[in-house]
């Protein structure tokens, strides 16, 4: 059972709403300033890959504003002890996970995995619609 | 928080203060900026982003399509950045070995002219 989970359209407009929440729920949880950082960072990746087309083949960085035109990104927020659990994934219009890669979720641009993996204590592709599991260990605040 | 991108013309380079959040819906405005810039001739660029609160890959990567885009016309792309948590971003992926990174404004055109004044003479 997630603490708080949100569904928005795959739009790049509502990737921002989805770091503030996520940042939000955190720091309710306890985070430090420095983890929420870090947080804001990995959420605004996951998410940014749930709504982003696929890079084109003229070698762009996955930049075309175009949107998947159906379907929702599902972020699920599991406060647990002293771990934030997070899972982005894409899902259909009436919310069941997509299977297999599908849409841009299959898109790996480097630079955001690297950010990823960077800033979350663990980062994990699913199958399920190549979305994303992000993990956090609390830290005790100054740590 | 909104992406404002302003330039102007500063002892010979066009400095380009950023500030608000740079990511995946808000990065193809500063890619847009960057290159009619770079379209009207502006080939040294200093990219003052001190008042920049985020920054995604989507935001790297049009930095680095900045770039790309005035080294194919000699030119060159200093970033202005003391904060941070946006220095970690340029850390983590690497990017500090490809950016020249300064503290100041002052710095970044000293520095930018300083390169230039090297190449003319090598």
């Amino acid at each position: 059972m997630p603490t708080v989970a949100l569904r928005f359209s795959p739009l790049a407009e509502h990737v921002r709403t989805a770091r503030l929440v996520a940042v939000s729920v955190a720091r309710r949880a306890g985070f430090c300033e420095d983890q929420l950082d870090e947080i804001r960072i990995a959420i605004g990746e996951a998410c940014a890959r749930a709504v982003a087309p696929a890079p084109t083949a003229s070698g762009g960085l996955g930049l075309s504003p175009a949107p998947a035109e159906v379907g929702l990104v599902d972020m699920r927020l599991c406060d647990d002890d002293d771990r934030l659990d997070v899972t982005v994934v894409q899902c259909d219009e009436h919310g069941d996970p997509l299977e297999g890669p599908a849409g841009s979720l299959a898109a790996t641009d480097p630079l955001s995995m690297a950010l990823m993996a960077g800033t979350a204590d663990s980062s994990t592709q699913t199958a399920a619609a190549g979305g994303m599991v992000l993990s956090w260990s609390r830290q005790a605040d100054g740590a | 928080m909104d992406l404002s991108v302003t330039s102007r013309e500063e002892s010979g380079r066009t400095v380009v203060e950023v500030s608000g959040e740079i990511d995946v819906y808000t990065a193809p405005t500063l890619r847009e900026r960057l290159n009619e810039l770079v379209g009207a001739g502006h080939h040294h660029l200093v990219v003052d982003m001190e008042g920049v609160e985020f920054l995604d890959s989507t935001g790297l990567g049009v930095l680095v399509g900045g770039l790309k885009r005035v080294r194919s016309h000699d030119g060159s792309l200093h970033l202005v950045c003391q904060r941070e948590k946006i220095l970690k971003v340029f850390r983590i992926t690497g990017l500090t070995k490809v950016f020249p990174i300064h503290d100041t404004v002052a710095d970044a055109i000293a520095a930018s002219t300083a390169a230039d004044e090297a190449n003319a003479t090598s």
